[in-house]
């Protein structure tokens, strides 16, 4: 069978993945874990006395918190296949993405394995994240002093 | 007022992201890295500030508020430190979500085990 043939057939039974389906699925979870965070500063702000900077900073690490156990009990793959960009871009996917990192490897040992894979999907975020960060800040401080 | 405008706001910014991973050969680790770039460069235009502003936690709880805390961290360290501020803030506002997610990951992996 040539190439091209075989491309056709292929593609032929690819499932189709319904693309409109799956942006509005992630604007409404998206959405619903911004809303979350945004009332768990609201209490933090009104019932703990805290600053709006401070709440920010206690609510990223909740948010960080329940996703890292919810994905070490096993709930969180799957909602994420499902939802998504709506669970991949809020800052429950750079937790996701360590802790299932880091559970897939734990038969590798310590060193070998979590060690040598805790960074593996979250690293490029702080990698490009540093770079972009640091020379967008130099050119911060000689644009506005 | 302040939920829907930051369920308005996250919910925009996963759309846009569901779509460049639908409709591009993009991984979801190229669309966080993206957010995140981004991120930086909004923060440095000053509009991440503006973000905030409107949709409040609806803006902080997305990747891109890593790009801006790591510009801003990196920015009021120089403003505190000169150059070497650049290097040692950097990090500084960041530090809690990197912090934190090593930490609970870690805790969480020697006490769960992988399901299958």
């Amino acid at each position: 069978m040539d190439k091209e043939k075989y491309k056709k057939i292929v593609k032929e039974f690819t499932p189709k993945e319904n693309k409109s389906k799956n942006a509005f699925l992630a604007f409404l979870i998206g959405g619903f874990v911004g809303a979350i965070a945004e009332v768990i500063v609201t209490i933090l702000n009104h019932c703990f006395a805290l600053a709006r900077g401070d709440a920010y900073f206690w609510t990223c690490l909740i948010v960080i918190f329940t996703s890292c156990l919810l994905t070490a009990l096993g709930f969180f793959d799957n909602w994420v296949t499902k939802a998504k960009a709506g669970l991949i871009l809020p800052t429950t996917g750079f937790a996701h993405s360590i802790t299932s990192a880091a559970l897939d490897y734990k038969r590798d040992g310590f060193i070998t394995g979590i060690g040598a894979n805790f960074f593996k999907l979250a690293g490029s975020v702080i990698l490009y994240g540093m770079i972009s960060g640091f020379f967008f800040a130099i050119l911060g401080v000689i644009f506005y002093g | 007022m302040n939920y829907l405008s930051a369920f308005l706001f996250s919910g925009i910014a996963c759309f846009f992201a569901q779509v460049l991973l639908d409709n591009t050969k993009l991984t979801p680790g190229h669309v966080t890295s993206i957010f995140t770039v981004f991120g930086a460069f909004f923060a440095f235009l000053g509009i991440y500030d503006k973000f905030i502003a409107f949709a409040g936690a609806g803006a902080t709880t997305i990747i891109s508020n890593f790009g801006y805390s790591l510009y801003k961290g990196a920015y009021l360290g120089f403003q505190e430190q000169g150059i070497i501020g650049l290097f040692s803030g950097l990090l500084s506002r960041s530090s809690c979500a990197i912090t934190g997610a090593v930490l609970f990951s870690f805790l969480f992996v020697l006490i769960f085990k992988p399901k299958d």
